[in-house]
């Protein structure tokens, strides 16, 4: 087979081809246009500029920072700062105002919530829930079952001063005897106070357990601090025991353990750690969560 | 396979440059219908873009007063009675399906009218053109300045030129800022440098995109750049009007002489005289008789040319004009031209555009100013309260796009003995629930609905907020569910 003339020019078009060929369809030669390869040239041109002006070059143990100083981190602070004056301002009010005032003014309490609502995720979800719907042990703030008052001044001082918070000199305090573990109580009068309690709560008694005996009881141990009616008393921290909703569990397993061995839970005094205007947000949000007095 | 066969395989390369310098064009002034055509449009689209800024739309107290705006900041895009929010970006959507498809109809119908006529690049490149012919004179002066050597002359028109086309771009950028603030205030404060940075630099941007674009890289554009040319090749068809070249009537091409000697001698001779008026007017240098191709954008200045050659050497007009490939075929056939504009693609296109203008239209006709959305909170999905009641919690979102402020009255129904509650919320003398609602603003309320356990179950039962408007009396609901233990 004889080589093939290379075809220079396109007879239909009379530019010459690159000489490359695809069943049957030949490249023309057209030259891409000049400015493009300047194009070309700016961007190399701006890539020297970028390398000089900012961080670029990884080195080894730092990298180039480049003369204008600019990094992200930097930028992101800048930004923060900005939002913070910005922020200065609206959250001023609710500096000055009370928590009753702000909840009595709308803007302020939009305001308030959207803070309070962030405060809440970053400092007390992990315990109460994302919603507040808590869990056992852990108060779900979404209902009545207040053990330190729920009016927004209580709820204000509860988180501002902690529960059993011995570093806080102002802290919820109390303490429920461990009527078992402490000999106060046999484990047979346990099952019957634990039983009697169930009935404040209009649920079943355990079967076969003397219940009268056990209101005896409740009478003479429990009564001082949740009161003859077992309603409770916020000033001491004692829980209602007639709206079954217990924070421990209402069940006779839980019931004669709380009994047996107290339970007497805790929470951080927040005052120490977050400023006064954030424990207003968060009493505010906590307050607005359906439960509120 | 043989060496014979590697050897013919081998690639052989063209001697040119991988690179070479584009081909200054140099236009040459035309006048005619087309070229009216194009000046009455030219002016007709700078006019609106260079003033449309500065008309006044008023809205009330609340609203800006600007007929087309795009409030970025606010997240608001106004045009005229119509103000869009950033969740109706869909009618964005609408009108870009709409551009589109008017886009493949006036192709199928006229070729590329888009190109010749409205793009903002050849609009503005006849603008820089105009100012270029005017400074410098006419096709053959401009070529015999860019050869001659630098003189106080040459240089005095080459800083006229420019400094006007800066000017011009300038002009450009400074109007298109106007479109994303209140012009009147902007334009004071661009001037006593009171604006912020970001309008400087946009301004910037697009002064230096209009000095290239238009001065500068003109018919590059659209040839290396603009995808168009591509699409429209893919899209056109034989019944297609394009400006063509009749090469049934022009070849054999000769001079006006030697034609007239052979047809005096009863042989064939081409009505094109060769004179070359068509390839000197074009604003992209192609020459038209090659027939449709990437550079040509359709603007028919060739035909305003062939036809005054025509003219003068008295024969028919439109030598080159407004053709179909079929009818280019039909006539070497010798049988009559046929127009077509109704077809299936163009039906289907004006069919398409129907039904999402109706929409669009259907959509703004019914567009409530109020809305309402609602959110059950899942974290707890309810809470007991007390021994006999259950608790569900809602974030509601109301929306007044009105320009003063509403006040919005809470129904909720479908849960039985359902009693509401929200701390956001004002009681009303009626004892239902309202929410105040900023000018052009959403408000977001903790809405707490308690009922009896009776009244509902684990799967939950539906559950209808309805907010009425107490100023207008309008309504709108949205529905979700009350769960319980």
């Amino acid at each position: 087979m004889a080589t093939p003339e290379p075809t220079q020019v396109d007879s239909v078009t009379g530019e010459t081809t690159t000489g490359h060929e695809w069943d049957g369809i030949k490249e023309l030669n057209t030259p891409l246009p000049r400015w493009w390869l300047w194009t070309f040239y700016a961007t190399i041109l701006f890539a020297i500029i970028y390398w000089v002006l900012y961080p670029a070059w990884p080195l080894l143990t730092t990298f180039s920072h480049g003369v204008l100083g600019f990094s992200s981190r930097g930028q992101v602070a800048e930004d923060i700062r900005a939002i913070q004056a910005l922020r200065a301002q609206t959250e001023a009010g609710l500096d000055k105002a009370s928590v009753t005032e702000i909840v009595a003014d709308k803007k302020l309490l939009s305001l308030a919530l959207a803070h309070g609502k962030a405060a809440f995720a970053e400092n007390c979800s992990p315990c109460h829930g994302s919603g507040g719907q808590g869990g056992k042990g852990y108060r779900n703030l979404t209902n009545e079952d207040w053990l330190w008052g729920g009016t927004l001044d209580d709820i204000q001082t509860t988180i501002t001063h902690g529960i059993r918070a011995d570093y806080d000199k102002d802290t919820r305090s109390s303490a429920m005897p461990a009527f078992g573990r402490d000999g106060i109580l046999k484990p047979e009068e346990i099952r019957q106070v634990a039983s009697y309690v169930r009935t404040l709560s209009k649920l079943p008694p355990e079967t076969g357990v003397d219940v009268d005996a056990g209101k005896q009881i409740f009478a003479d141990n429990c009564a001082v601090c949740h009161g003859d009616d077992g309603k409770g008393n916020t000033s001491l921290g004692s829980a209602n025991l007639t709206d079954g909703l217990q924070l421990y569990g209402g069940d006779l397993k839980d019931l004669n353990y709380t009994i047996a061995n107290a339970r007497n839970s805790t929470m951080p005094a927040w005052g120490a750690r977050l400023d006064p205007v954030t424990i207003k947000t968060l009493a505010v949000f906590v307050h607005s969560l359906g439960a509120g007095q | 396979m043989s060496q014979a066969e590697i050897e013919g395989a081998r690639e052989v390369y063209g001697e040119g440059p991988l690179y070479v310098a584009a081909a200054k064009v140099y236009p040459q002034r035309v006048s005619g219908p087309f070229r009216r055509l194009k000046w009455g449009l030219l002016v007709f689209c700078l006019g609106i873009y260079y003033f449309l800024p500065f008309v006044r739309w008023d809205r009330g107290p609340n609203e800006p007063h600007q007929a087309v705006l795009a409030d970025i900041a606010h997240s608001r895009f106004y045009f005229f009675f119509i103000e869009i929010w950033p969740q109706e970006v869909y009618y964005f959507t609408g009108l870009l399906i709409l551009a589109s498809l008017a886009l493949f109809l006036s192709n199928a119908l006229f070729g590329r009218v888009w190109c010749g006529y409205f793009c903002v690049q050849t609009v503005w490149t006849d603008l820089f053109m105009w100012v270029e012919r005017l400074v410098e004179g006419d096709r053959r002066d401009r070529m015999r300045l860019d050869a001659a050597p630098w003189s106080a002359d040459k240089i005095a028109k080459r800083v006229a030129k420019h400094g006007t086309w800066v000017l011009i771009a300038w002009w450009t950028g400074g109007v298109w800022v106007l479109y994303f603030a209140d012009a009147p205030t902007l334009v004071r404060d661009l001037a006593t440098f009171h604006a912020s940075l970001v309008a400087y630099f946009w301004i910037g941007v697009l002064t230096a995109t209009t000095y290239y674009l238009a001065g500068r890289l003109r018919e590059q554009v659209c040839i290396y750049m603009c995808p168009w040319p591509r699409i429209q090749a893919a899209l056109t068809d034989v019944d297609a009007l394009n400006v063509a070249y009749r090469r049934d009537r022009g070849e054999p091409r000769m001079s006006l002489k030697a034609g007239d000697k052979l047809r005096a001698a009863g042989r064939p001779a081409g009505d094109c005289i060769d004179c070359h008026q068509c390839v000197a007017v074009c604003p992209t240098g192609v020459d038209i008789r090659n027939g449709s191709q990437l550079g040509c954008i359709q603007c028919g200045l060739c035909i305003d040319a062939c036809d005054a050659v025509m003219a003068k050497v008295r024969r028919p007009t439109r030598l080159i004009g407004y053709d179909t490939d079929e009818n280019m075929k039909r006539r070497q056939r010798g049988e009559a031209p046929v127009y077509r504009l109704a077809r299936s693609r163009t039906i289907l296109y004006v069919v398409v555009m129907a039904i999402v203008g109706s929409l669009m239209v259907y959509k703004l006709a019914t567009r409530q100013l109020i809305g309402l959305s609602v959110l059950h909170v899942r974290a707890p999905m309810y809470t007991t309260s007390g021994r006999n009641a259950v608790r569900n919690g809602y974030a509601l979102r109301f929306s007044n796009k009105w320009s003063d402020a509403r006040q919005f009255a809470i129904d909720v129904s479908g849960v039985e003995d359902a009693v509401a509650k929200s701390e956001q919320a004002d009681a009303l003398p009626d004892g239902r629930l309202a929410v105040s609602v900023d000018p052009d603003s959403t408000q977001e309320i903790e809405f707490y609905v308690t009922a009896p356990r009776s009244s509902t179950n684990e799967a939950g039962v539906p559950i209808v907020m309805t907010a009425t408007d107490l100023k207008s009396g309008e309504t709108v609901s949205a529905t979700d569910h009350f769960f319980g233990p």
